[in-house]
């Protein structure tokens, strides 16, 4: 089975690097291939400067550091505990203290990784994988079913280590995530990169700045809609159409005269900014978070 | 938002710029975690060194060496006939026996169901016994009672034999039974405590984020080794002090030998949890193999009685399981003052197993 077929990226030094796509899209297998875990069926990987030898990888391995998306770390065991075995690993790195504050764990240095809630156990992990002071970050998925508020504590640390000078090379199926966090990002669909450049610059190859949707009382003729002034794109999905439009103060007027004139009325109407989820659908026709 | 940028660096800065030494050494950091989750699991600690004594206790208790028991005799006849009542007090004057006087048919249900070992019918002048040849306390009690008998009749004796009464140590049922116990038990911590731990590791994929890290794969293993080291100095002592205080039991052989020997079948039965734990991901899976590998050994290798009972055909097979090696190796040393050189088959025996299990696992382990 090929999860992952001809990728072509490049990290730079200092950048925070998203691969942004559903579940299955092959996210975990690009990045655990680049971690050295899994091994490709063909391709080269290049990492540091160096490559994934199969053998004495100890030196690589000390630059990296690493979050798997399924690890669940020893539940007896303490925050502290953790890191120190961790930390006993590298050679160089951070003191367990400080890590541990880096992650605010402090309060819960002592604690049981059992008895920790999802978003202390997913900085715990991030804490493992910062306690090398790593050259270059792995985060796979990092902030899945987190609350808002833990989700926002991870990225101020992702943040910081990027701020310090570090790569990141981060996976997600949020776009807020991704837009927030990355310089650019890959969006991946059935193993394929589908569109790669900075999250401004995706969102600008829609040619809009604009998305209307809306669903109406009766089903329109879509020709006429896609005619309409500064409308770019029209997509729809189940009984909601969506417009991809470069001027609203253009686009919504003809919009409402046209549904009155097929008869029609209207039952909801939203507009938002682009975001790299309507990229991700102008794309695929699909959501990001459909699986 | 210049300045807050600033700021983050500024902090940012700070935590990534120290690099204080510290002294962590990856197998004694392994070896604590390892030392540490087992002491937690509360069941895991009962089970390792709480079973075993109260098996101990239970076992040395139930087959725990008291005076013979009285020999159980019937009397076929009816109390108030002459010959009963004599032979009644005959066989009185034995301290070794107690008589009842039954109904023929009560009689022969008493010796069908085992109450009695024998059945005395008086007839005139002399006795029938009636008992079943294949029933060793029958066939004691025969001689008994003939001999009681007999000499009721005026039988003298014809040399006075002297009598030197002894209880070998070493030769109780406990004696046997504790070496065995820790056999037994060393088998059983070291299959679950590697096989367990190493397969909920890699189902909770903590073996491949230890992949991801620098961290040498023998530090790994070795760290199981080291922790298994400090639980069986605690798990045999256990049980052995236990015996010692409740039963008396002694060790004969020298005590090197004794930890010398645990040692050698704590590493080889961690050698085979390593490989029973190569490669399963559930803990379903491997615990099947586990029942598979120890079920033969618990039932074959002469825990609770002597290997020597099976079939001398399966023989082979039976000695040349570690766990009847390790336990006929520790009774050789406890119970008989052997030395380990004496011991060199079951030792070799073990430490062939030790070394294959754990070549082949090595070979085929698998880090997710």
């Amino acid at each position: 089975m090929t999860a992952v077929d001809g990728l072509d990226l490049e990290v730079f030094t200092g950048e925070c690097f998203g691969l942004l796509g559903p579940n299955g899209a092959g996210k975990t297998t690009t990045v655990e291939i680049l971690e050295g875990l899994t091994p490709s069926n063909a391709g080269t990987v290049e990492l540091l400067g160096q490559h994934w030898t199969n053998g004495d990888d100890r030196a690589l391995r000390e630059r990296i550091g690493v979050q798997l998306q399924e690890t669940q770390l020893a539940e007896k065991v303490t925050v502290a505990e953790t890191v120190r075995l961790f930390r006993s690993f590298y050679q160089r790195g951070h003191n367990v203290d400080e890590v541990i504050r880096t992650v605010a764990l402090e309060e819960k240095r002592n604690a049981r990784v059992g008895k920790l809630s999802g978003g202390q156990k997913q900085r715990l992990a991030v804490a493992c994988a910062l306690v090398s002071d790593p050259e270059l970050l792995f985060l796979d998925e990092p902030t899945t079913g987190l609350d808002p508020q833990a989700r926002l504590s991870l990225w101020d640390i992702v943040e910081r280590f990027r701020a310090g000078g570090g790569t990141i090379l981060l996976t997600t199926h949020y776009m807020e995530e991704a837009t927030r966090l990355c310089d650019r990002v890959a969006i991946m669909d059935h193993g394929k990169v589908i569109a790669l450049g900075t999250p401004a610059e995706l969102i600008e190859s829609l040619g809009a700045d604009q998305i209307i949707e809306f669903s109406v009382t009766q089903e329109l003729a879509e020709d006429p809609l896609q005619q309409l002034p500064a409308v770019n794109h029209l997509h729809k999905r189940d009984e909601v159409y969506a417009l991809t439009v470069s001027e609203i103060a253009v686009a919504l007027p003809a919009l409402l005269a046209e549904i009155k004139r097929q008869h029609s009325e209207l039952v909801t109407l939203t507009t938002h900014q682009a975001t790299l989820e309507d990229v991700f659908v102008s794309l695929t026709g699909r959501m990001l978070r459909d699986g | 938002m210049d300045e807050a940028k600033q700021t983050l660096i500024h902090e940012a800065k700070d935590w990534r710029g120290s690099d204080k030494p510290q002294s962590l050494h990856p197998l004694v950091e392994l070896t604590a975690t390892r030392v540490r989750e087992f002491l937690r699991e509360r069941e895991a600690v009962f089970w390792v060194f709480v079973f075993p004594v109260l098996m101990t206790f239970a076992l040395g208790i139930a087959f725990r060496n008291t005076a013979p028991d009285k020999t159980l005799v019937a009397i076929e006849g009816t109390a108030s006939d002459a010959k009963v009542s004599a032979t009644a007090n005959m066989l009185s004057r034995s301290p070794d026996i107690t008589a009842t006087v039954l109904s023929p048919n009560d009689a022969a249900q008493a010796l069908r169901s085992g109450k009695v070992s024998i059945v005395v019918r008086p007839e005139n002048d002399t006795f029938a016994y009636r008992f079943d040849p294949t029933r060793p306390e029958s066939r004691t009690a025969r001689l008994l009672v003939d001999d009681v008998l007999q000499r009721g009749k005026g039988r003298a004796d014809v040399v006075n034999a002297g009598e030197e009464k002894v209880t070998e140590p070493g030769a109780r049922y406990v004696d046997f039974l504790v070496p065995g116990l820790i056999g037994m038990n060393l088998m059983g911590s070291g299959l679950w405590g590697l096989g367990f731990t190493v397969v909920i590791a890699r189902s909770r994929k903590i073996l491949k984020r230890f992949a991801a890290t620098p961290m040498r794969r023998s530090h790994y293993l070795l760290s199981f080794m080291l922790s298994r080291l400090v639980f069986l100095v605690l798990e045999v002592a256990a049980v052995i002090v236990f015996a010692w205080l409740v039963f008396g039991f002694t060790v004969r052989g020298s005590w090197l030998s004794v930890a010398l020997m645990t040692m050698l079948g704590g590493f080889t039965f961690s050698g085979i949890g390593l490989l029973v734990a190569a490669r399963p991901t559930t803990i379903e899976g491997v615990s099947g193999l586990m029942n598979f590998i120890m079920l033969p050994m618990w039932l074959l290798s002469g825990t609770f009685f002597s290997s020597e009972r099976f079939p001398h055909i399966l023989q082979p097979f039976i000695q040349a399981l570690p766990l009847t090696a390790l336990n006929n190796a520790l009774r050789a040393l406890m119970n008989e003052g052997a030395s380990l050189s004496s011991n060199w088959v079951p030792i070799a025996i073990l430490l062939a197993w030790c070394v294959a299990s754990f070549v082949v696992a090595l070979k085929i382990f698998r880090w997710q």
